[in-house]
């Protein structure tokens, strides 16, 4: 809403407290600031078209023989608006009488209940009985993308899911078919719904209408929790919650963020989390013995690396990290590297096609499918194509990089190579040490993006077996080199962060938020990298 | 009846003098009968004194809502740089209104006219007629007048050598009731779906392509060039005070001789019904009348000697609307013309606001219920909150139009509802 130009405030009153919000804003919207949230359905903050077609958000307005739709009414100078009075609850009431004439109440099998603004205000207006004596229209289930299905029974023909694909993501590729009661959302005949960013349609069902095919019958929202985390399929970082049911990943959902992805996020984030749940993981430190890994407990593990670095001497050794790795974990590796001599500290970025939300500049799918590659950058490590060639007999420490394109033999003249990883590719057999670690989505930390926006992430998932935070190991084994005293918080981990790299000082955990912070010089190098293509 | 019938009470010929005289359909006839000259004296007054004389005649909507034209052009802005448009509405399609295709097919060019004054009151260089997609026959009358007005030089550039141009378009819609609501014209007119948008912004704000515009219907724009021609002094001599002029009269249902009339504003309806249109063939009393299109509240039989005005309309419990009136007579049921008219309401809503989606369809669903003989009498009381319900609360009023006659119809009639009643729920009820 800022454009540039300081717009006039006007004052009004919303349930009793005076307000004053600028010009423009609509009552719907002043309403929240005074914690009043007014029942919506067709409007959605991240949607520009207001078609003020749900009717759910009426309001009194004094002065005014009708009820207003507070979605599109703006504020004015001295307005007196009752959102919850008699005429306007009455109404309200009505219309999810109306919705529910056809409504297949089948809240058992669908995947919404719980979380359905149907539901809810259901309940609310605390309709028991319906007055419907004529049995209910039956419309059918069809498919309206390849991955997503569409109750059409369920909707309430809101259009949210037709106007944010023609209106956000410039994509007009559904329709509202028919007319009246006969109305349903379906394709364009001949066109298919084929968007990289489609998903959020789902999202913005407010009912269970439009349910994503590989999540359908899955998951009750009650049996769900839901983290407050990044995506980490890209270099945009867009906010998310990630919803966990049995210590897997069920889906991921956008978080809003006005600087990152406001409401909305890419399908190729939504899907690819959700297959980590897949294959093994290293849940066991494991040391060499006699040439073969055998699995150990942490305190002999983290002893035998001591010993390990103590007894290192070859120079040239190479650190390989995954561009995954969080800020803390680079950050507790650092000293360890130190320790051993290594100053190579590389990455590599797996790339892949972009795709752009048109009205949302910086919500874009980034060629580079990676969460950190510009957190690692800032604390010093550097970007290659190729795995690096290993001198003989010099220290090797990877982080979490697959060792995707290593012969079997990688790493087995390195002396010594330690291995802290969340899975055990076959060159790290030859390791001398395998340090079980957790994936961000086991911890807490932070990931910065594209443009340096330091970013939380907080734990969604228990590790498996004995894997714990990269971060949380290597402190442990840089006590028992005589580096500094363990941690146990992430908060302290950070501090580290922001007392070693200059862009990072001045920010600590809890003033990084839930929204991030920029570090300080973001933006210069951030331009070099803010297509990521 | 193509044309109006001839008939014995004082008779006010103004709009359908032509109809049925082919002569008036081409231009040269047109032009022999004096046509085009009213343009002529029009495109030599400023826009404000156009409006200004059409505000002077009282001339009101004729598309239902009977709002002051004059007054709707004047909301227009003036010297805001922007493209105004003129949209005449020709998507007739209130069931028993039947008077601007008739227009359209005998005297096109009074319509060409009309619009071509109407653009030059409110400032527009474009002016639309949107038809109703179901007049074929109509709408190939209405281009090849259209063509043949470009080609004689009465639309297009420098209009007649006065220096004025105006274009004019003529745009079939698909024949959706909707589209003539006049925020669904201009959308269907754009290309979207023939949905009512919520008002602000009015279409004198932004209307068709975001542009300031004015929906007129076809009826009101071939007056104008009369009033132009001849002064609001000549108009208002008809008809009275708060309702001046002639209206044209689509009379059906059971009459003896149905059609359209001309008659002066203010006439007794039952003069209209008995001596127009000489009453009910059976001879049997009228039950009920629905005067202004299906849109409005049912008169009973007792109640037609109300003055054939807005005011007089209103007064009377219902309103003059299109000034459509469907008779029915002592056989008539009510409860299934009732359902008749209620399922074309649900047929026709758009679908937007949940009270008109889900509420039509469901008083269909009851008046079907009532009227096959499985009815509660609960469901009276139902009705009345359901039409309560969907008053007054949506975009636009197509659900409000469903209410006034299922409302009228039960307040009046109730006694037919009831005896269509289970005659087991009926004893326990």
């Amino acid at each position: 809403m800022t454009n540039g130009e300081a717009k006039r405030a006007v004052t009004l009153t919303i349930d009793g407290t005076e307000i004053t919000v600028p010009q423009g804003t609509r009552v719907i919207e002043a309403a929240e600031r005074v914690g009043v949230v007014v029942p919506r359905y067709c409007y959605h903050p991240g949607i520009p078209t207001r078609p003020a077609q749900c009717r759910m958000c009426l309001v009194e307005v004094e002065g005014r023989p009708k009820l207003e739709p507070s979605c599109t009414l703006q504020a004015q100078d001295e307005m007196v608006v009752h959102t919850a009075s008699d005429t306007a609850e009455k109404a309200r009431q009505s219309v999810i009488e109306f919705l529910l004439v056809n409504h297949p109440l089948d809240c058992p099998i669908c995947d919404a209940a719980g979380q359905c603004m149907l539901q809810d205000y259901a309940y609310v207006t605390n309709q028991l009985e319906s007055r419907l004596n004529e049995p209910k229209q039956v419309m059918g289930r069809d498919r309206v993308a390849d991955d997503i299905l569409y109750f059409a029974d369920r909707c309430i023909i809101c259009t949210r899911c037709v106007r944010f694909m023609r209106d956000v993501a410039e994509d007009d590729a559904l329709i509202v078919a028919q007319r009246g009661h006969k109305a349903y959302i379906d394709t364009f005949p001949g066109r298919e719904l084929d968007n990289p960013f489609q998903g959020n349609i789902v999202d913005v069902c407010p009912v269970g209408a439009l349910v994503h095919e590989d999540f359908v019958f899955k998951a009750r929202s009650w049996d769900m929790d839901a983290t407050t985390s990044i995506c980490p399929g890209c270099t945009t970082g867009c906010n998310v919650t990630i919803d966990t049911k049995e210590n897997q990943i069920v889906r991921l959902k956008p978080r809003y963020n006005p600087d990152v992805n406001s409401y909305w996020m890419c399908d190729h984030g939504r899907k690819h989390l959700v297959m980590t749940n897949r294959g093994v993981r290293a849940e066991v430190p494991m040391v060499s013995v006699d040439g073969a890994l055998q699995p150990t407990d942490w305190e002999r593990a983290l002893d035998h690396v001591a010993d390990l670095v103590d007894d290192a001497s070859g120079a040239n050794g190479a650190a390989i990290v995954s561009a995954n790795a969080s800020n803390e974990d680079l950050l507790l590796l650092l000293p360890l590297l130190g320790r051993l001599d290594v100053s190579s500290i590389v990455f590599r970025v797996p790339t892949g096609e972009t795709a752009a939300l048109p009205t949302v500049p910086k919500l874009q799918l980034r060629a580079d499918r990676v969460a950190n590659a510009y957190g690692l950058e800032l604390l010093g490590a550097e970007r290659v194509e190729e795995l690096p060639a290993l001198a003989e007999g010099a220290p090797l420490v990877v982080l979490d990089d697959l060792l995707e394109g290593a012969d079997e033999s990688f790493g087995a003249t390195a002396s010594p190579f330690i291995y802290l990883g969340t899975r055990l590719p076959a060159a790290a057999r030859n390791a001398d040490a395998v340090l079980p670690i957790a994936t961000f989505a086991e911890m807490d930390g932070t990931f910065t993006n594209f443009e340096g926006r330091v970013q939380r992430f907080h734990q969604a998932l228990t590790p498996p077996g004995l894997a714990r935070p990269g971060w949380m190991v290597l402190s442990r084994l840089l006590a028992r080199l005589g580096e500094g005293d363990p941690l146990s918080d992430i908060g302290a981990a950070f501090d580290r962060v922001a007392g070693t790299s200059e862009p990072y000082a001045g920010l600590t955990w809890d003033s990084i938020g839930l929204k991030g912070a920029l570090v300080s010089g973001a933006g210069a190098t951030a331009a070099s990298m803010g297509s990521g293509s | 009846m193509s044309f109006p019938h001839r008939h014995d009470l004082e008779t006010t010929t103004l709009l359908s003098r032509h109809q049925g005289d082919e002569t008036a359909r081409s231009l040269e006839g047109w032009r022999g009968l004096g046509g085009y000259e009213a343009l002529r004296k029009a495109i030599g007054m400023s826009p404000d004194e156009i409006t200004e004389v059409v505000k002077a005649s009282g001339l009101r909507g004729r598309g239902g809502a009977g709002f002051p034209t004059g007054l709707k052009w004047s909301f227009m802005p003036k010297d805001d740089g922007k493209p105004h448009y003129l949209c005449c509405n020709a998507d007739e399609s209130e069931p028993g209104a039947f008077k601007d295709r008739e227009i359209i097919r005998w005297t096109p060019h009074l319509l060409i006219e009309g619009c071509l004054i109407g653009a030059r009151a409110i400032g527009s260089a474009h002016a639309y007629i949107y038809v109703r997609g179901e007049f074929f026959e109509d709408t190939r009358y209405l281009t090849a007048a259209v063509t043949e007005a470009y080609e004689g030089g009465y639309i297009g550039d420098d209009i007649m050598g006065t220096g004025w141009s105006c274009d004019l378009t003529v745009h079939t819609g698909a024949g959706a009731y909707i589209a003539g609501e006049e925020t669904g014209l201009m959308n269907s007119l754009m290309g979207n779906r023939a949905e009512p948008w919520a008002k602000p912004p009015f279409p004198a704000q932004a209307g068709a392509f975001g542009m300031p515009t004015t929906v007129n219907n076809v009826e009101t724009l071939s007056t104008v060039p009369g009033i132009v021609t001849e002064g609001a002094d000549w108009y208002t001599q008809w008809g009275t005070e708060k309702s001046p002029g002639t209206k044209l009269w689509c009379c059906s249902g059971h009459l003896v001789r149905p059609g359209n009339y001309e008659f002066e504003l203010g006439i007794p309806l039952e003069d209209i019904i008995f001596e127009a249109c000489g009453g009910t063939p059976s001879g049997k009393p009228v039950k009920a009348v629905i005067p202004g299109g299906s849109s409005t509240a049912f008169l009973t039989g007792d109640e037609l000697d109300c003055s054939t005005t807005y005011e007089g309309m209103q007064e009377a419990g219902s309103s003059l609307g299109t000034a459509s009136p469907i008779v029915m007579d002592e056989d008539t049921d009510i409860v299934a013309a009732m359902r008749r008219i209620a399922q074309f309401y649900a047929h026709e809503s758009c679908g937007q606001c949940v009270q008109c989606r889900e509420g039509t369809s469901w008083v269909v669903r009851i008046l079907q219920r009532i009227e096959a003989g499985d009815g509660e009498l609960k469901d009276i009381d139902t009705l009345y909150e359901l039409c309560e319900q969907m008053t007054g609360r949506t975009i636009c009023v197509l659900a409000d139009s469903v209410v006034f006659p299922l409302r009228s119809s039960l307040d009046k009639f109730r006694g037919e509802y009831e005896a269509r009643m289970s005659p087991s729920l009926v004893a326990v009820g």
